[in-house]
Protein backbone atom coordinates (compact mmCIF):
# COMPACT_ATOMS: atom_id res chain seq x y z
CA UNK A 1 0.00 0.00 0.00
CA UNK A 2 3.06 2.43 0.86
CA UNK A 3 4.49 1.73 -2.34
CA UNK A 4 1.02 2.54 -4.12
CA UNK A 5 0.86 5.79 -1.84
CA UNK A 6 4.60 7.08 -3.06
CA UNK A 7 4.19 5.78 -6.55
CA UNK A 8 0.80 7.86 -6.66
CA UNK A 9 3.05 10.82 -5.19
CA UNK A 10 5.53 10.35 -7.95
CA UNK A 11 3.19 10.91 -10.76
CA UNK A 12 1.91 13.64 -9.07
CA UNK A 13 5.26 15.67 -9.39
CA UNK A 14 5.73 14.08 -12.85
CA UNK A 15 2.35 15.36 -13.87
CA UNK A 16 3.00 19.01 -11.81
CA UNK A 17 6.15 19.41 -13.34
CA UNK A 18 4.73 18.91 -16.60
CA UNK A 19 1.93 21.73 -16.20
CA UNK A 20 4.89 23.95 -14.64
CA UNK A 21 6.10 23.42 -18.73
CA UNK A 22 2.94 24.48 -20.44
CA UNK A 23 1.58 26.86 -17.86
CA UNK A 24 3.15 30.16 -19.18
CA UNK A 25 1.52 28.63 -22.98
CA UNK A 26 -1.45 28.48 -21.58
CA UNK A 27 -1.75 32.14 -19.70
CA UNK A 28 0.10 33.41 -22.98
CA UNK A 29 -3.18 31.52 -25.25
CA UNK A 30 -6.11 33.07 -22.92
CA UNK A 31 -4.27 36.67 -22.14
CA UNK A 32 -4.17 36.72 -25.81
CA UNK A 33 -7.78 37.06 -26.27
CA UNK A 34 -8.21 39.89 -23.51
CA UNK A 35 -7.74 43.27 -23.29
CA UNK A 36 -4.80 45.41 -21.76
CA UNK A 37 -6.78 46.55 -19.00
CA UNK A 38 -8.44 42.89 -18.54
CA UNK A 39 -5.42 41.36 -17.85
CA UNK A 40 -4.23 43.88 -15.62
CA UNK A 41 -6.95 43.63 -13.35
CA UNK A 42 -7.31 40.07 -12.22
CA UNK A 43 -6.69 36.65 -13.92
CA UNK A 44 -9.17 34.23 -15.25
CA UNK A 45 -8.99 30.68 -17.56
CA UNK A 46 -12.06 32.45 -19.37
CA UNK A 47 -10.73 33.26 -22.40
CA UNK A 48 -11.66 36.94 -23.53
CA UNK A 49 -13.11 38.61 -26.74
CA UNK A 50 -10.79 40.64 -28.13
CA UNK A 51 -8.49 38.80 -30.05
CA UNK A 52 -9.33 40.64 -33.53
CA UNK A 53 -8.56 44.01 -31.00
CA UNK A 54 -5.35 42.85 -30.42
CA UNK A 55 -4.73 41.00 -33.60
CA UNK A 56 -4.99 44.64 -35.17
CA UNK A 57 -3.02 46.13 -32.81
CA UNK A 58 -0.56 44.08 -33.18
CA UNK A 59 -0.47 44.15 -37.09
CA UNK A 60 -0.32 47.80 -36.96
CA UNK A 61 2.93 47.54 -35.39
CA UNK A 62 4.52 44.98 -37.40
CA UNK A 63 3.86 42.59 -40.24
CA UNK A 64 4.76 39.30 -38.04
CA UNK A 65 3.86 37.01 -40.79
CA UNK A 66 6.92 38.29 -43.02
CA UNK A 67 8.91 37.71 -40.43
CA UNK A 68 7.90 34.20 -40.68
CA UNK A 69 8.26 34.29 -44.50
CA UNK A 70 11.84 35.80 -43.98
CA UNK A 71 12.84 33.16 -41.32
CA UNK A 72 11.42 30.62 -43.62
CA UNK A 73 13.63 32.08 -46.71
CA UNK A 74 16.59 31.59 -44.02
CA UNK A 75 15.99 28.38 -42.31
CA UNK A 76 14.70 25.93 -45.21
CA UNK A 77 17.85 26.88 -47.71
CA UNK A 78 20.32 26.77 -44.70
CA UNK A 79 19.21 23.41 -43.51
CA UNK A 80 19.11 21.95 -47.06
CA UNK A 81 22.47 23.04 -47.62
CA UNK A 82 23.61 21.66 -43.97
CA UNK A 83 22.32 18.37 -44.51
CA UNK A 84 23.61 17.67 -48.18
CA UNK A 85 27.23 19.18 -47.57
CA UNK A 86 27.84 18.09 -44.42
CA UNK A 87 26.67 13.99 -45.64
CA UNK A 88 29.07 15.06 -48.64
CA UNK A 89 31.91 16.19 -46.12
CA UNK A 90 31.13 13.59 -44.02
CA UNK A 91 31.20 10.82 -46.96
CA UNK A 92 34.53 12.34 -48.27
CA UNK A 93 36.41 12.20 -44.43
CA UNK A 94 35.31 8.58 -43.82
CA UNK A 95 35.79 6.64 -46.87
CA UNK A 96 38.38 8.29 -48.88
CA UNK A 97 42.34 8.56 -47.48
CA UNK A 98 43.82 11.60 -49.12
CA UNK A 99 46.53 13.81 -47.86
CA UNK A 100 45.20 16.80 -45.67
CA UNK A 101 41.98 14.03 -44.39
CA UNK A 102 43.14 14.02 -41.19
CA UNK A 103 43.99 18.08 -41.10
CA UNK A 104 40.49 18.55 -41.94
CA UNK A 105 39.11 16.27 -39.15
CA UNK A 106 41.30 18.33 -36.57
CA UNK A 107 39.72 20.89 -37.87
CA UNK A 108 36.69 20.16 -37.64
CA UNK A 109 37.28 18.49 -33.52
CA UNK A 110 38.32 21.76 -32.67
CA UNK A 111 35.79 24.10 -34.27
CA UNK A 112 33.39 22.08 -32.29
CA UNK A 113 34.72 23.20 -29.36
CA UNK A 114 35.35 26.62 -30.53
CA UNK A 115 32.62 28.55 -29.11
CA UNK A 116 30.29 31.23 -31.65
CA UNK A 117 31.62 34.41 -29.77
CA UNK A 118 34.84 34.27 -30.72
CA UNK A 119 34.10 34.53 -34.78
CA UNK A 120 31.19 36.84 -34.32
CA UNK A 121 33.12 40.18 -34.73
CA UNK A 122 35.66 39.14 -37.55
CA UNK A 123 32.50 37.59 -39.66
CA UNK A 124 30.31 41.21 -39.10
CA UNK A 125 34.10 42.60 -40.25
CA UNK A 126 34.15 40.28 -43.35
CA UNK A 127 30.25 40.76 -44.06
CA UNK A 128 31.14 44.53 -44.32
CA UNK A 129 33.45 44.31 -46.53
CA UNK A 130 31.45 42.04 -48.80
CA UNK A 131 28.54 44.40 -48.66
CA UNK A 132 26.75 41.24 -47.11
CA UNK A 133 24.76 43.07 -44.64
CA UNK A 134 21.16 42.93 -44.97
CA UNK A 135 21.59 40.17 -46.83
CA UNK A 136 20.73 36.48 -46.04
CA UNK A 137 23.91 34.84 -47.90
CA UNK A 138 26.02 35.42 -44.40
CA UNK A 139 23.28 33.39 -42.59
CA UNK A 140 22.78 30.94 -45.45
CA UNK A 141 26.20 30.03 -47.01
CA UNK A 142 28.24 29.01 -43.57
CA UNK A 143 25.47 26.50 -43.40
CA UNK A 144 27.48 24.25 -45.79
CA UNK A 145 30.29 23.89 -43.09
CA UNK A 146 28.78 22.91 -39.44
CA UNK A 147 31.32 20.83 -37.80
CA UNK A 148 29.41 19.62 -35.41
CA UNK A 149 27.21 17.66 -37.74
CA UNK A 150 29.72 16.22 -40.01
CA UNK A 151 31.07 14.98 -36.89
CA UNK A 152 28.14 13.27 -36.20
CA UNK A 153 27.24 11.73 -40.06
CA UNK A 154 31.13 10.60 -40.15
CA UNK A 155 30.91 8.53 -36.76
CA UNK A 156 27.61 7.05 -38.48
CA UNK A 157 28.85 6.53 -41.64
CA UNK A 158 31.89 4.72 -40.24
CA UNK A 159 29.22 2.39 -38.31
CA UNK A 160 26.76 2.04 -40.64
CA UNK A 161 28.16 1.58 -44.09
CA UNK A 162 29.97 -1.24 -44.71
CA UNK A 163 32.96 -0.23 -47.48
CA UNK A 164 32.35 -3.32 -49.04
CA UNK A 165 29.22 -2.03 -50.72
CA UNK A 166 30.53 1.33 -52.20
CA UNK A 167 33.79 -1.60 -53.78
CA UNK A 168 30.96 -3.72 -54.92
CA UNK A 169 29.37 -0.44 -56.93
CA UNK A 170 32.76 0.31 -58.11
CA UNK A 171 33.28 -2.98 -59.76
CA UNK A 172 29.78 -2.56 -61.70
CA UNK A 173 31.23 0.71 -62.62
CA UNK A 174 29.38 3.51 -60.67
CA UNK A 175 30.66 6.30 -60.50
CA UNK A 176 31.78 7.60 -57.26
CA UNK A 177 28.89 10.76 -57.33
CA UNK A 178 25.86 8.56 -58.74
CA UNK A 179 27.52 5.95 -55.56
CA UNK A 180 26.52 8.81 -53.22
CA UNK A 181 23.23 9.86 -54.05
CA UNK A 182 22.07 6.22 -54.73
CA UNK A 183 23.57 4.30 -52.18
CA UNK A 184 24.97 6.36 -49.27
CA UNK A 185 22.57 8.74 -49.36
CA UNK A 186 19.21 6.52 -48.25
CA UNK A 187 21.33 4.76 -45.60
CA UNK A 188 22.55 7.78 -43.56
CA UNK A 189 18.98 9.07 -44.39
CA UNK A 190 17.32 8.95 -40.80
CA UNK A 191 21.06 10.16 -39.12
CA UNK A 192 20.76 13.15 -41.95
CA UNK A 193 17.02 13.75 -40.73
CA UNK A 194 18.04 14.33 -36.87
CA UNK A 195 20.63 15.97 -37.56
CA UNK A 196 18.72 18.70 -39.77
CA UNK A 197 15.43 19.24 -37.92
CA UNK A 198 18.14 20.17 -35.24
CA UNK A 199 20.21 22.34 -37.55
CA UNK A 200 16.54 23.51 -38.37
CA UNK A 201 15.07 24.80 -34.90
CA UNK A 202 18.64 26.50 -34.25
CA UNK A 203 18.42 28.16 -37.26
CA UNK A 204 15.17 29.15 -37.28
CA UNK A 205 15.49 30.20 -33.67
CA UNK A 206 19.20 32.37 -33.63
CA UNK A 207 18.96 36.02 -32.90
CA UNK A 208 22.28 37.08 -32.65
CA UNK A 209 24.03 37.01 -35.35
CA UNK A 210 20.73 37.94 -37.69
CA UNK A 211 20.17 41.09 -35.36
CA UNK A 212 24.10 42.31 -35.85
CA UNK A 213 24.03 41.71 -39.95
CA UNK A 214 19.68 42.57 -40.46
CA UNK A 215 18.56 46.10 -39.66
CA UNK A 216 15.76 46.58 -42.44
CA UNK A 217 12.65 45.93 -41.08
CA UNK A 218 11.40 44.20 -44.39
CA UNK A 219 14.06 41.56 -44.36
CA UNK A 220 13.84 40.92 -40.82
CA UNK A 221 13.36 37.02 -39.47
CA UNK A 222 11.16 36.17 -36.46
CA UNK A 223 13.40 36.26 -33.56
CA UNK A 224 14.40 39.59 -34.71
CA UNK A 225 11.40 41.03 -35.49
CA UNK A 226 10.30 39.83 -32.04
CA UNK A 227 12.78 41.65 -30.29
CA UNK A 228 12.09 44.82 -31.35
CA UNK A 229 9.26 44.73 -29.21
CA UNK A 230 11.62 45.68 -26.55
CA UNK A 231 11.53 49.31 -27.80
CA UNK A 232 8.17 49.64 -28.54
CA UNK A 233 5.75 51.87 -26.33
CA UNK A 234 2.67 51.56 -28.90
CA UNK A 235 2.50 47.99 -27.78
CA UNK A 236 3.45 47.78 -24.55
CA UNK A 237 0.45 49.51 -23.67
CA UNK A 238 -1.24 46.85 -24.44
CA UNK A 239 -0.51 43.05 -22.81
CA UNK A 240 -3.08 41.67 -24.64
CA UNK A 241 -1.01 42.23 -27.87
CA UNK A 242 2.03 41.34 -26.54
CA UNK A 243 0.80 38.16 -26.15
CA UNK A 244 -0.81 37.73 -29.15
CA UNK A 245 2.68 38.43 -30.42
CA UNK A 246 3.99 35.83 -28.68
CA UNK A 247 1.71 33.32 -29.66
CA UNK A 248 1.81 34.12 -33.29
CA UNK A 249 5.97 33.83 -33.16
CA UNK A 250 5.64 30.31 -31.24
CA UNK A 251 3.03 28.72 -33.10
CA UNK A 252 5.32 27.82 -36.62
CA UNK A 253 8.19 25.38 -34.39
CA UNK A 254 5.28 24.51 -32.56
CA UNK A 255 3.97 22.81 -35.36
CA UNK A 256 7.00 21.82 -36.48
CA UNK A 257 7.47 20.19 -33.00
CA UNK A 258 4.44 18.48 -33.04
CA UNK A 259 5.41 16.96 -36.68
CA UNK A 260 8.94 15.94 -35.86
CA UNK A 261 8.52 15.19 -32.34
CA UNK A 262 10.46 11.64 -32.13
CA UNK A 263 13.33 12.81 -34.58
CA UNK A 264 13.90 15.44 -32.10
CA UNK A 265 13.54 13.87 -29.08
CA UNK A 266 16.30 10.76 -30.97
CA UNK A 267 18.47 13.98 -31.86
CA UNK A 268 19.11 15.04 -28.33
CA UNK A 269 19.41 11.74 -27.13
CA UNK A 270 22.32 10.86 -29.96
CA UNK A 271 24.08 13.94 -29.17
CA UNK A 272 24.37 12.58 -26.00
CA UNK A 273 25.54 8.88 -26.93
CA UNK A 274 27.73 10.51 -29.60
CA UNK A 275 31.10 11.30 -27.27
CA UNK B 1 49.60 -4.65 -58.64
CA UNK B 2 50.95 -0.83 -59.61
CA UNK B 3 47.70 -0.74 -61.93
CA UNK B 4 45.01 -1.42 -59.22
CA UNK B 5 47.21 0.94 -56.83
CA UNK B 6 46.79 3.52 -59.34
CA UNK B 7 42.71 2.91 -59.60
CA UNK B 8 42.54 3.19 -55.88
CA UNK B 9 44.55 6.66 -56.06
CA UNK B 10 42.14 7.61 -58.36
CA UNK B 11 39.60 7.13 -56.49
CA UNK B 12 40.59 8.53 -53.13
CA UNK B 13 40.70 11.45 -55.37
CA UNK B 14 37.63 11.77 -55.16
CA UNK B 15 38.07 12.67 -51.33
CA UNK B 16 38.68 16.08 -52.72
CA UNK B 17 35.60 16.82 -54.31
CA UNK B 18 33.78 15.71 -52.03
CA UNK B 19 35.29 17.97 -49.16
CA UNK B 20 36.15 21.04 -51.60
CA UNK B 21 32.44 22.97 -50.62
CA UNK B 22 32.85 22.09 -47.01
CA UNK B 23 36.64 23.52 -46.60
CA UNK B 24 36.10 26.36 -49.01
CA UNK B 25 33.19 27.86 -47.08
CA UNK B 26 34.89 26.79 -43.71
CA UNK B 27 37.73 28.71 -44.18
CA UNK B 28 36.42 32.01 -45.33
CA UNK B 29 32.99 31.85 -42.51
CA UNK B 30 34.47 30.07 -40.12
CA UNK B 31 39.02 30.18 -39.90
CA UNK B 32 39.19 33.50 -41.30
CA UNK B 33 36.56 35.13 -38.92
CA UNK B 34 38.17 34.07 -35.93
CA UNK B 35 41.92 34.57 -37.49
CA UNK B 36 40.73 38.21 -37.91
CA UNK B 37 38.96 38.85 -34.72
CA UNK B 38 42.37 38.02 -32.85
CA UNK B 39 44.47 40.13 -35.55
CA UNK B 40 41.94 42.53 -34.04
CA UNK B 41 42.20 42.04 -30.57
CA UNK B 42 46.00 43.73 -30.73
CA UNK B 43 44.50 46.97 -32.18
CA UNK B 44 42.78 50.23 -31.32
CA UNK B 45 40.11 49.73 -34.22
CA UNK B 46 37.30 51.29 -33.72
CA UNK B 47 34.72 51.97 -35.70
CA UNK B 48 35.93 51.49 -39.82
CA UNK B 49 38.89 53.24 -40.68
CA UNK B 50 42.96 52.80 -40.30
CA UNK B 51 44.31 51.39 -36.98
CA UNK B 52 47.25 50.45 -35.09
CA UNK B 53 48.51 47.72 -34.02
CA UNK B 54 48.96 48.30 -30.32
CA UNK B 55 50.19 44.84 -28.29
CA UNK B 56 48.47 43.73 -25.55
CA UNK B 57 46.94 47.06 -24.27
CA UNK B 58 43.50 46.05 -24.96
CA UNK B 59 43.93 42.46 -23.00
CA UNK B 60 45.31 44.94 -20.40
CA UNK B 61 42.22 46.61 -20.25
CA UNK B 62 39.96 44.24 -20.30
CA UNK B 63 41.40 42.44 -17.34
CA UNK B 64 41.62 45.59 -15.15
CA UNK B 65 38.48 46.73 -16.24
CA UNK B 66 36.15 46.40 -12.96
CA UNK B 67 32.82 46.10 -15.30
CA UNK B 68 34.32 43.03 -17.44
CA UNK B 69 34.88 41.19 -13.93
CA UNK B 70 31.35 42.47 -12.76
CA UNK B 71 29.67 41.03 -16.32
CA UNK B 72 31.73 37.37 -15.53
CA UNK B 73 30.80 37.37 -12.14
CA UNK B 74 27.39 37.68 -13.23
CA UNK B 75 27.47 34.95 -15.94
CA UNK B 76 29.00 32.74 -13.38
CA UNK B 77 26.40 33.60 -10.84
CA UNK B 78 23.61 32.62 -13.27
CA UNK B 79 25.25 29.63 -14.64
CA UNK B 80 25.86 28.20 -11.02
CA UNK B 81 22.04 28.66 -10.37
CA UNK B 82 20.76 27.90 -13.58
CA UNK B 83 23.15 24.00 -14.03
CA UNK B 84 22.31 23.30 -10.32
CA UNK B 85 18.74 24.24 -10.98
CA UNK B 86 18.43 21.71 -14.46
CA UNK B 87 21.00 19.37 -14.09
CA UNK B 88 19.74 18.48 -10.50
CA UNK B 89 16.18 18.52 -11.61
CA UNK B 90 17.16 16.07 -15.01
CA UNK B 91 19.17 13.94 -12.26
CA UNK B 92 16.13 13.28 -10.30
CA UNK B 93 13.78 12.68 -13.30
CA UNK B 94 16.69 9.89 -14.79
CA UNK B 95 16.40 8.29 -11.00
CA UNK B 96 12.53 8.29 -11.08
CA UNK B 97 12.66 6.82 -14.56
CA UNK B 98 14.93 4.53 -14.35
CA UNK B 99 14.24 3.16 -10.85
CA UNK B 100 13.88 -0.81 -10.97
CA UNK B 101 11.53 -0.76 -8.07
CA UNK B 102 8.69 1.42 -9.16
CA UNK B 103 9.11 0.93 -13.06
CA UNK B 104 7.27 4.74 -13.78
CA UNK B 105 5.60 4.54 -17.10
CA UNK B 106 4.64 7.61 -19.60
CA UNK B 107 8.18 8.47 -20.50
CA UNK B 108 7.48 8.79 -24.15
CA UNK B 109 5.03 11.53 -23.21
CA UNK B 110 6.48 13.12 -20.40
CA UNK B 111 9.81 13.76 -22.16
CA UNK B 112 8.22 15.75 -24.84
CA UNK B 113 6.54 17.78 -22.73
CA UNK B 114 9.59 18.35 -20.60
CA UNK B 115 11.19 19.29 -23.80
CA UNK B 116 8.81 21.70 -24.94
CA UNK B 117 10.52 25.16 -23.88
CA UNK B 118 13.54 24.29 -25.02
CA UNK B 119 12.15 24.09 -28.80
CA UNK B 120 11.07 27.58 -28.58
CA UNK B 121 13.18 30.94 -29.35
CA UNK B 122 14.55 32.71 -26.55
CA UNK B 123 12.92 35.84 -27.70
CA UNK B 124 9.68 34.58 -27.74
CA UNK B 125 10.38 34.00 -24.35
CA UNK B 126 11.85 36.78 -22.94
CA UNK B 127 8.92 38.57 -24.10
CA UNK B 128 6.42 35.99 -22.67
CA UNK B 129 8.50 36.08 -19.20
CA UNK B 130 9.05 39.55 -19.36
CA UNK B 131 5.41 40.17 -19.29
CA UNK B 132 4.16 37.64 -16.96
CA UNK B 133 6.38 38.30 -14.63
CA UNK B 134 5.53 42.78 -14.87
CA UNK B 135 5.73 43.93 -11.05
CA UNK B 136 2.66 45.87 -11.18
CA UNK B 137 0.78 44.19 -13.85
CA UNK B 138 2.12 40.88 -14.64
CA UNK B 139 -0.17 37.89 -14.21
CA UNK B 140 2.47 36.38 -11.97
CA UNK B 141 2.03 38.37 -9.44
CA UNK B 142 -1.81 39.09 -9.98
CA UNK B 143 -1.89 34.80 -9.24
CA UNK B 144 0.16 34.89 -6.17
CA UNK B 145 -1.88 37.92 -4.44
CA UNK B 146 -5.33 36.45 -5.16
CA UNK B 147 -3.88 33.44 -3.54
CA UNK B 148 -2.67 35.53 -0.45
CA UNK B 149 -6.12 37.11 -0.52
CA UNK B 150 -7.80 33.58 -0.26
CA UNK B 151 -6.09 33.12 2.98
CA UNK B 152 -6.27 37.14 4.12
CA UNK B 153 -2.62 37.75 3.70
CA UNK B 154 -1.10 40.94 2.07
CA UNK B 155 1.21 39.76 -0.69
CA UNK B 156 3.92 42.53 -1.54
CA UNK B 157 5.01 42.03 -4.63
CA UNK B 158 8.08 40.72 -5.78
CA UNK B 159 9.71 42.72 -8.33
CA UNK B 160 11.20 39.50 -10.29
CA UNK B 161 12.76 41.06 -13.03
CA UNK B 162 13.32 45.02 -12.08
CA UNK B 163 15.01 44.42 -8.90
CA UNK B 164 19.03 43.37 -9.08
CA UNK B 165 18.07 41.03 -6.03
CA UNK B 166 15.94 39.12 -8.29
CA UNK B 167 16.99 39.57 -11.93
CA UNK B 168 19.63 36.85 -12.08
CA UNK B 169 18.05 34.00 -10.21
CA UNK B 170 14.56 34.88 -12.25
CA UNK B 171 16.63 34.35 -15.42
CA UNK B 172 18.87 31.58 -13.85
CA UNK B 173 15.10 29.73 -13.27
CA UNK B 174 14.08 30.37 -16.60
CA UNK B 175 17.15 29.06 -18.19
CA UNK B 176 16.56 25.86 -16.45
CA UNK B 177 12.80 25.45 -17.40
CA UNK B 178 14.52 25.80 -20.80
CA UNK B 179 16.95 23.38 -20.34
CA UNK B 180 16.08 20.14 -17.86
CA UNK B 181 14.37 18.89 -20.30
CA UNK B 182 17.49 18.62 -22.89
CA UNK B 183 19.52 17.46 -20.08
CA UNK B 184 16.91 15.03 -18.93
CA UNK B 185 16.62 13.60 -22.16
CA UNK B 186 20.62 13.06 -22.35
CA UNK B 187 20.69 11.59 -19.05
CA UNK B 188 18.09 9.49 -19.96
CA UNK B 189 19.47 8.36 -23.29
CA UNK B 190 22.81 7.17 -21.51
CA UNK B 191 20.69 5.22 -18.97
CA UNK B 192 18.67 3.27 -21.81
CA UNK B 193 21.98 2.48 -23.36
CA UNK B 194 22.85 0.94 -21.01
CA UNK B 195 23.11 -3.23 -21.46
CA UNK B 196 19.95 -5.17 -19.45
CA UNK B 197 22.25 -7.82 -18.72
CA UNK B 198 23.75 -5.97 -15.84
CA UNK B 199 20.35 -4.84 -14.01
CA UNK B 200 18.84 -8.36 -14.31
CA UNK B 201 22.39 -10.27 -12.83
CA UNK B 202 22.73 -7.71 -10.00
CA UNK B 203 19.43 -8.40 -9.14
CA UNK B 204 19.74 -12.33 -9.01
CA UNK B 205 23.25 -11.37 -6.78
CA UNK B 206 20.38 -9.66 -4.47
CA UNK B 207 21.89 -6.19 -5.17
CA UNK B 208 18.94 -3.71 -3.47
CA UNK B 209 17.86 -0.41 -5.93
CA UNK B 210 20.10 1.96 -4.32
CA UNK B 211 23.20 -0.48 -4.71
CA UNK B 212 22.21 -1.14 -8.63
CA UNK B 213 21.58 2.76 -9.03
CA UNK B 214 25.29 3.82 -7.21
CA UNK B 215 27.30 0.77 -8.76
CA UNK B 216 25.70 0.29 -11.92
CA UNK B 217 23.48 3.42 -13.19
CA UNK B 218 25.83 6.31 -11.43
CA UNK B 219 29.18 5.21 -12.98
CA UNK B 220 28.01 4.74 -16.35
CA UNK B 221 26.29 7.52 -17.44
CA UNK B 222 29.00 9.62 -15.81
CA UNK B 223 30.48 10.48 -19.12
CA UNK B 224 27.40 11.80 -19.96
CA UNK B 225 26.80 13.86 -17.02
CA UNK B 226 30.19 15.36 -18.24
CA UNK B 227 29.34 16.44 -21.69
CA UNK B 228 25.59 17.81 -20.38
CA UNK B 229 28.10 20.30 -17.94
CA UNK B 230 30.70 21.02 -20.07
CA UNK B 231 27.85 22.04 -23.09
CA UNK B 232 25.87 24.30 -20.22
CA UNK B 233 29.03 25.89 -19.46
CA UNK B 234 29.84 26.35 -23.04
CA UNK B 235 26.21 28.06 -23.63
CA UNK B 236 25.81 29.71 -19.91
CA UNK B 237 29.15 31.74 -20.42
CA UNK B 238 28.06 33.01 -23.77
CA UNK B 239 24.66 33.79 -22.13
CA UNK B 240 22.87 36.75 -24.17
CA UNK B 241 19.54 36.47 -25.58
CA UNK B 242 17.28 36.14 -22.10
CA UNK B 243 19.07 38.91 -20.02
CA UNK B 244 19.65 41.01 -22.97
CA UNK B 245 15.61 41.36 -23.80
CA UNK B 246 14.44 41.02 -20.35
CA UNK B 247 16.27 43.53 -18.53
CA UNK B 248 15.47 47.16 -19.27
CA UNK B 249 18.62 48.79 -19.64
CA UNK B 250 17.99 51.60 -17.87
CA UNK B 251 16.84 49.60 -14.76
CA UNK B 252 18.56 49.36 -12.00
CA UNK B 253 18.89 45.67 -11.96
CA UNK B 254 20.97 45.80 -15.57
CA UNK B 255 23.89 45.72 -13.68
CA UNK B 256 23.63 42.59 -11.97
CA UNK B 257 22.35 40.82 -14.96
CA UNK B 258 24.76 41.96 -18.00
CA UNK B 259 26.90 38.93 -19.21
CA UNK B 260 29.96 39.20 -20.85
CA UNK B 261 28.21 38.78 -24.13
CA UNK B 262 26.43 41.72 -23.23
CA UNK B 263 29.64 43.18 -22.64
CA UNK B 264 30.96 42.25 -25.33
CA UNK B 265 27.94 43.33 -27.38
CA UNK B 266 28.46 46.94 -25.95
CA UNK B 267 31.53 47.33 -27.15
CA UNK B 268 31.18 45.67 -31.01
CA UNK B 269 27.92 46.29 -31.92
CA UNK B 270 26.71 49.19 -30.17
CA UNK B 271 26.28 52.83 -31.79
CA UNK B 272 27.99 55.11 -30.16
CA UNK B 273 30.15 52.58 -27.64
CA UNK B 274 31.88 50.50 -30.39
CA UNK B 275 35.58 49.72 -29.97
CA UNK B 276 35.51 46.86 -32.30
CA UNK B 277 39.73 46.12 -31.29
CA UNK B 278 38.65 45.67 -27.51
CA UNK B 279 35.47 44.24 -28.31
CA UNK B 280 37.77 41.19 -29.84
CA UNK B 281 40.06 41.04 -26.74
CA UNK B 282 36.87 40.48 -24.73
CA UNK B 283 36.04 37.77 -27.10
CA UNK B 284 39.56 36.07 -26.72
CA UNK B 285 39.56 36.55 -23.12
CA UNK B 286 36.18 34.56 -23.16
CA UNK B 287 37.11 32.15 -24.87
CA UNK B 288 40.56 31.52 -22.97
CA UNK B 289 38.36 31.32 -19.52
CA UNK B 290 35.46 28.69 -21.53
CA UNK B 291 38.93 26.89 -22.40
CA UNK B 292 40.39 26.54 -19.30
CA UNK B 293 36.82 25.99 -17.25
CA UNK B 294 36.40 23.02 -19.46
CA UNK B 295 39.75 21.50 -19.02
CA UNK B 296 39.33 21.89 -15.42
CA UNK B 297 35.94 20.45 -15.45
CA UNK B 298 37.45 17.45 -17.82
CA UNK B 299 40.12 16.81 -15.18
CA UNK B 300 38.03 16.95 -12.15
CA UNK B 301 35.71 14.59 -13.83
CA UNK B 302 37.96 12.07 -15.20
CA UNK B 303 39.84 12.29 -11.64
CA UNK B 304 37.27 10.98 -9.21
CA UNK B 305 36.76 8.05 -12.08
CA UNK B 306 39.97 6.71 -11.56
CA UNK B 307 39.73 6.09 -8.14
Amino acid sequence: MAFKIKKGILYFLLVLLALTCMLPFALMMINATRTGADIVSGFTFIPGNALKENWETVFDYFNLFKGIWNSVLVSVPATLLCAYFSTLTAYGLAFYEFKGNKVIFGAILAFMMIPGQLSLIGFYQLCTKLHLVNSYIPLIIPAIAAPGTVFFLRQYILSSLPKSLIEAARIDGASEIYSFHKIVTPIVAPAVATMGIMAFIGNWNSYLLPMILINKTDKMTLPVMMATLKASNHINSNQGAIYLSVAISIIPILLVFIAFSKYIISSVSAGAIKE
Amino acid sequence: MTKKKSKVTAYNNWGYAFVAPFVIVFCIFSIYPVLRTLYLSFTNLKVVGDADIIGFKNYIRVLSDKFFWIALWNTVRIWIVNIVLQLGLAFLLMMVFSDVKYKMRGLPVFRIIYYLPNIIAATSIAFLFSTLLDWRYGTFNIIIKSIYDLFGARYNPVNWIGSSATAGYTVAVIQSWMWFGNSFLMLMAGVQSINRDYFEAAAIDGAGRWTIFGKITLPLIKPIMMYVAITSLIGGLQMFDLPFLMIETASSAYGSVQTVMMYLYKFGFTTGTTQVGYASAVAYVLFLIILTVSVVELKLFRGKGDK
